[in-house]
């Protein structure tokens, strides 16, 4: 795969250049060369220990450099039934931005949502303040090759003070007879005190084969407020890298909240430098896997400037031969004095061929600082149980009121109300065993072959 | 005079060891260097029997492909391994003739231990001339371990005396294979310690004041190999409360314990190897591997480490825990000043059912040094219903340090539970507030809380050395404010 | 003994403490009481040495000496004595230690020989009995897991046993039912001597009923805005705070 990838580059540098800014391009080159030198992340490095990226790279992956889509009904494709949520929908179907009506658009109170190939046309300079800022390729094997190649993807701009009244919902859509390799890239500008909530739904609508490696690059400007929700339902087939990197100045606030409900393999990791005092960062995430699903969550926190507040709270639950790696890393730097930082992952195991590997890590060098960390690994809480069942309940509803409490705790921190019932409503299906693939987060696919999931509250 | 004084020495240290660290037999340095030469010279003068050397050259061979590990959260200039003496005759001649001569700071954190003259001069290797009660309890120490079938020796007598008892258990719990540096140490060792309780034997002695004696002529590369058989028990403490100092910069031991049914090894450490001056220059780096193994059912070991030493710490006291129902623990407390870095903490291989597990580890950080807990607790598929706790706190004093918690779970089965917490503050400025109004300095005041802090760790050593490192977390941390 | 003149307190740029006099002499105590808010605990923290504060102006006199000239150890150890409000823990630091610690600095300060174990044990047996503190409590950790009550009692008994010249109660009444009152108030009484000093901060006349004050200010607003007799301390618990503030600010 590494050598194709490097082939494809140098036969087609023009094509995936297209109209991206001499600066960008830079960047490409500079990512090209350090993937070239070091390939493909191997379990070598400590960030990829547990996550063995190998046996998904042997399949032969369609690579598209041209979009094929254009002008699509996206409503045909998809529609959203998640009844009262209000939202403005995007969709990025295989890699590609489509639209109905136009690729990028200017609201009237300065904001701008559309496709990030056509930002680059339109707004070069502005992209060129940004883009590449936030995203530490040299750090990140997977964020090096998305460099390199990426094409397309989201592009968001919230100028000062605009409050983004709606939640925008983008819907990263793979659908693909063949196996297909994506590597989109989205950016999120929020300026000056703005607000924005992004919804950000990743689905596949078939079982095929595929393999997504995004990068995001997020910046919180001063008091800026930003929310991100990830909503992962994928195919068994599907591999998906996620990279997100945050910037965040003065007083901003960053949440992120990641809910893997499916997925064959998932590695999510958010790059978050807190550059300036007074910033929150919020960080949660939920995942419930079963069969072979593999779930991986990387975290790495940079304190690099003083009175900020960080804080982490992981949790999954485990079943079948699922294997779930979560690695959380706060760096409070020398004179990051006033850092609070927690850090908590949760893992419950449903069979012994389920495994967890959790590594919550602190590296601090200032003394004025309040951190802790804690790691858990083990089953629903026996005196609990014990207490619910004393009131007349069975073992198999006590084990479900248990373990839908131990994920509300991460659900509930979704600050949109419909969409937190409906993840609510979803965890629950998918903890009872009742969601279908296409019984999806926020879609409706009318998919041919629906699958159960099924986590098996009896192995308790 | 000095002759006698030299005797003496001897006596105390290896009492009527034939074979001991201090024999008679005149012995000429290595020369610099490592080569299977060196290995083949070391064996031959300590007339080792043959699978002695084949595995020394073995694990020499194995070394030879190993890169040294870079993964611990230390910094140090390479070392040059060729540059070395592998091999010297213990010292022979005492370096001072009185302890006007010994450097007076050194005497006086002898005197903030409250360590005996006498063993004060034994320590900064002043020639002894009383006769010592050292030698008396080395005596009657011996006796009495006898009585019980408890061996109790140099590792170089063991190798004479009881060969089939180091070939049945050296290196099957620490494989020369296992790291870099117990390859190293498996090749070039130079001596240690072997203990062996037989069945159903409960040591009545904790076999600890003797080797506060002899700790100051440990050698640079230690073996230590702790054989406690079914239904046994052994408390066993190594390591010195007064700073060592030695011209040997490396250090690289190794501790292997084996752990029958029933059988209980309790495992304690105070460890102060010179950490350098102020700006970290000229200390020791102290590279161990310890491993025990609870191999039978029921079996219980325990690791209890109390460091304030060395300029670089990279150590790791680890338990597998086979046997059904055994279990492991590992008490902490790592102090680190001035410029010193330790990378320490524990594994916990969980392997048999039902088996436990306890962590609790107290960095404590001052000046511009660096600390960090690095642990592994894994529970295999087979280690149904087995436990684990683990708290690593870590205390920063001043703001020029670091306190850095690096554990990796793994879990393999559902019926296990694995707790981690940790937190990372600064002291308490009420609490200092308190004791200065109370009348108690700021350097008091510190060293109160800090011993506070660390007291769960601390309540888990032999008493008197409990009391003895009480004192030296106090006076590790002086001059940590800055 | 004490003689505060004219002393203004910040913190962060905040005043707390307005140009405020007092005067404390040996044999008196004093009842400092004021709304909650008004400074009573930076003072009695800014006497004790808690550098958190800024002193803009004026002077401490304690004994001849300039205070500010002098850390908070020392001051202990000339026999400023602080009953906390809220006492802090010391987790792992048993009581007994830290006394013996405490009260061993203090004779080396004054060029006495230490306590041996032996004699602070006996010190400490009797000195209990002063404050009816049972003796598990000084085999725990400092204050670690001591009810309210328990606290307050274990400052009485640090004082019991240091023997300061001028003790400062920081509402060492609050958060005690009637009965630890009474033992507190007891203690107190117990240790008056004709050269030692206390200054009781309360905010309710209720412990004044125990203990004695010769003389009752009223701080408000980082100032004393009224002093008397201990008539003053039942005055306000008839007519509350208000009265006095809109005398002050009448005269004014």
């Amino acid at each position: 795969m590494k050598e194709r990838l490097i082939e494809l580059y140098n036969r087609e540098k023009d094509v995936i250049r297209g109209s991206s800014s001499p600066l960008v391009n830079r960047l490409r080159q500079h990512a090209f060369t350090r993937f070239r030198d070091k390939g493909f992340p191997g379990t070598n490095l400590e960030s990829w220990r547990f996550t063995d990226l190998t046996p998904l790279l042997n399949t032969e992956f369609e690579i598209n450099l041209a979009n094929r889509f254009g002008n699509i009904d996206t409503e045909k494709l998809f529609t959203c039934d998640v009844y009262d949520l209000d939202t403005f929908s995007i969709t990025i179907l295989n890699g590609w931005f489509v639209h109905k009506y136009a690729p990028l658009s200017k609201l009237s109170d300065g904001t701008i949502i559309g496709s990030l190939a056509k930002a680059m046309e339109v707004y070069p300079e502005l992209l060129d303040q940004y883009i590449g800022r936030a995203a530490k390729p040299d750090n990140y094997e997977m964020a090096a090759l998305n460099t390199a190649f990426f094409q397309d993807g989201l592009f968001i701009y919230v100028p000062e003070g605009v409050k983004v009244n709606k939640p925008i919902q983008l819907i990263n859509i793979v659908d693909s007879p063949n196996p297909v390799f994506l590597q989109p890239r989205h950016i999120l500008i929020a300026g000056k005190g703005s607000e924005i909530t992004l919804v950000h739904c990743d689905h596949s609508l078939t079982h095929n084969v595929s393999f997504t490696n995004t990068v995001m690059e997020v910046f919180a400007e001063e008091d800026a407020r930003v929310d991100h929700y990830k909503i992962q339902n994928k195919g068994r087939n599907s591999a998906l890298v996620t990279t997100t990197f945050i910037r965040q100045e003065k007083n901003s606030k960053v949440t992120t909240n990641i809910v893997t409900l499916n997925g064959g393999f998932t590695r999510n990791t958010i790059d978050n430098e807190i550059s300036d005092k007074g910033c929150v960062s919020d960080h949660y995430g939920l995942y419930l896997v079963d069969s072979n699903q593999h779930v991986d969550n990387q975290i790495n926190i940079d304190h690099a400037s003083p009175g900020s507040l960080s804080n982490q709270l992981y949790k999954g639950i485990l079943d079948d031969k699922a294997k779930a790696v979560f690695s959380g890393k706060v760096l409070v730097r020398r004179h990051s004095q006033q850092t609070e930082a927690h850090q908590n992952n949760n893992n419950i195991l449903l069979t012994d061929d389920a495994k967890v590997n959790t590594q919550p890590h602190l590296e601090i060098y200032a003394d004025d600082v309040k951190c802790s960390h804690g790691a858990t690994v083990g089953q629903l809480d026996p005196e609990a149980m014990f207490y619910i069942r004393s009131r007349g309940l069975c073992e198999r509803s006590a084990r479900q009121l248990m373990m839908i409490a131990f994920a509300s705790e991460v659900v509930d921190k979704i600050e949109i109300e419909a969409l937190r019932k409906r993840i609510h409503s979803m965890v629950e299906k998918r903890l009872k065993g009742e969601l279908s693939i296409c019984d999806q987060c926020v879609l409706h696919c009318n998919s041919k072959e629906p699958t159960t999931f099924n986590i098996d509250l009896s192995k308790l | 005079m000095a002759d006698k004084n030299d005797k003496l020495l001897k006596e105390v240290g290896s009492s009527d060891y034939k074979y001991g660290f201090y024999t008679d037999i005149e012995m000429d340095q290595a020369p610099r260097g490592l080569t299977e030469d060196t290995i083949r010279f070391i064996s031959a003068k300590k007339n080792e029997p043959e699978f002695m050397l084949e595995f020394r050259l073995r694990a020499f061979r194995h070394w030879k492909t190993l890169k040294e590990p870079e993964w611990a959260h230390v910094e140090y200039p390479p070392i040059d391994y060729q540059d070395l003496i592998y091999y010297s005759a213990p010292r022979k001649k005492p370096k001072y003739e009185s302890l006007d001569e010994v450097d007076p700071e050194l005497l006086e954190t002898f005197e903030k231990l409250g360590i005996p003259l006498e063993e004060q001069k034994m320590l900064a290797g002043v020639a002894v001339d009383a006769v010592m009660d050292s030698v008396s309890v080395g005596s009657t120490f011996k006796e009495t371990l006898a009585e019980h079938g408890i061996i109790f020796c140099s590792f170089s007598e063991a190798l004479q005396k009881h060969p089939d008892l180091i070939k049945k258990y050296m290196g099957t719990v620490i494989p020369y294979t296992d790291n870099f540096f117990s390859a190293l140490n498996s090749a070039v060792f130079s001596d240690g310690s072997f203990v062996y309780i037989p069945r159903g034997v409960r040591c009545p002695l904790e076999l600890s004041t003797y080797f506060r004696i002899n700790a100051a002529n440990t050698g640079q590369f230690e073996r230590t190999l702790i054989v406690a058989e079914e239904g046994s028990y052994v408390s066993y403490m190594e390591g010195c409360t007064a700073p060592i100092r030695d011209e040997n910069q490396l250090h690289a031991a190794i501790v292997e314990i084996i752990a029958h049914k029933d059988a209980e090894v309790k495992y304690s450490t105070v460890q102060n190897w010179w950490p350098g001056d102020k700006q970290g220059k000229g200390g020791v780096y102290n590279f161990v591997s310890k491993r025990g193994i609870c191999e039978g059912e029921n079996s219980r070991i325990s690791w209890t480490q109390v460091e304030t030493g060395s300029a670089i710490t990279w150590k790791y006291p680890s338990l597998i825990l086979k046997g059904d129902n055994s279990s492991g623990e590992f008490y902490s407390v790592a102090v680190t000043n001035n410029r010193q870095q330790a990378d320490t903490g524990t594994k916990m291989i969980h392997l048999g059912k039902n088996t436990r597990s306890t962590i609790i580890s107290k960095g404590i950080s001052g000046g511009e040094s660096n600390n960090s807990y690095r642990g592994l607790v894994k529970t295999s598929k087979n280690a149904v219903n087995s436990r684990n706790f683990s708290q690593c706190d870590s205390l920063l004093l001043g703001d020029m340090c670091g306190a850095h918690t690096f554990p990796y779970l793994d879990v393999g089965n559902k019926s296990s539970i694995v707790e981690h917490e940790a937190t990372t503050s600064k002291i308490s400025e009420d609490q200092l507030f308190y004791c200065l109004q109370r009348g108690i300095d700021m350097e008091g005041a510190i060293g109160l809380i800090v011993n506070g802090y660390a007291k769960e760790v601390l309540s888990k050593l032999p008493m008197e050395f409990a009391v003895e490192a009480q004192k030296l977390l106090s006076i590790s941390l002086e001059g940590s404010v800055g | 003994m004490l003689s505060i003149r004219n002393l203004s307190v910040s913190i962060g740029g905040k005043p707390i403490i307005k140009k405020l006099s007092l005067e404390v002499r040996e044999g008196e105590v004093h009842a400092i009481m004021g709304p909650n808010g008004s400074g009573k605990s930076t003072l009695a923290s800014v006497i004790a040495g808690r550098d958190r504060f800024d002193v803009d102006e004026g002077e401490i006199e304690y004994m001849g000496q300039n205070l500010f000239k002098m850390p908070a150890e020392m001051r202990a150890r000339e026999g400023i004595f602080l009953g906390f409000q809220y006492p802090v823990e010391i987790p792992g630091v048993s009581m007994a230690n830290f006394m013996r610690t405490a009260i061993n600095e203090k004779r080396k300060y004054l060029g006495l020989d230490p306590l041996s174990g032996a004699e602070f044990l006996k010190l400490m047996e009797e000195k209990k009995k002063i404050v009816d503190i049972q003796s598990k409590l000084t085999k725990r950790s400092v204050n670690e897991g001591f009810s309210g009550g328990e606290k307050k009692k274990n400052e009485i008994f640090q004082m019991a046993l240091l023997e300061p010249r001028l003790a400062i109660l920081d509402e060492t009444d609050s958060g005690l039912d009637i009965d630890a009152l009474k033992v507190v108030a007891n203690g107190v009484n117990k240790l008056r001597r004709k050269d030692n000093a206390t200054v009781v901060i309360t905010h309710y006349q209720r412990l004044l009923d125990y203990i004695i004050p010769d003389f009752v200010h009223v701080l408000f607003d980082g100032k004393i805005i009224k002093s008397g007799g201990k008539e003053l301390a039942y005055e306000l618990e008839e007519k509350g705070y208000e009265w006095v503030k809109k005398e002050a600010a009448s005269n004014q």
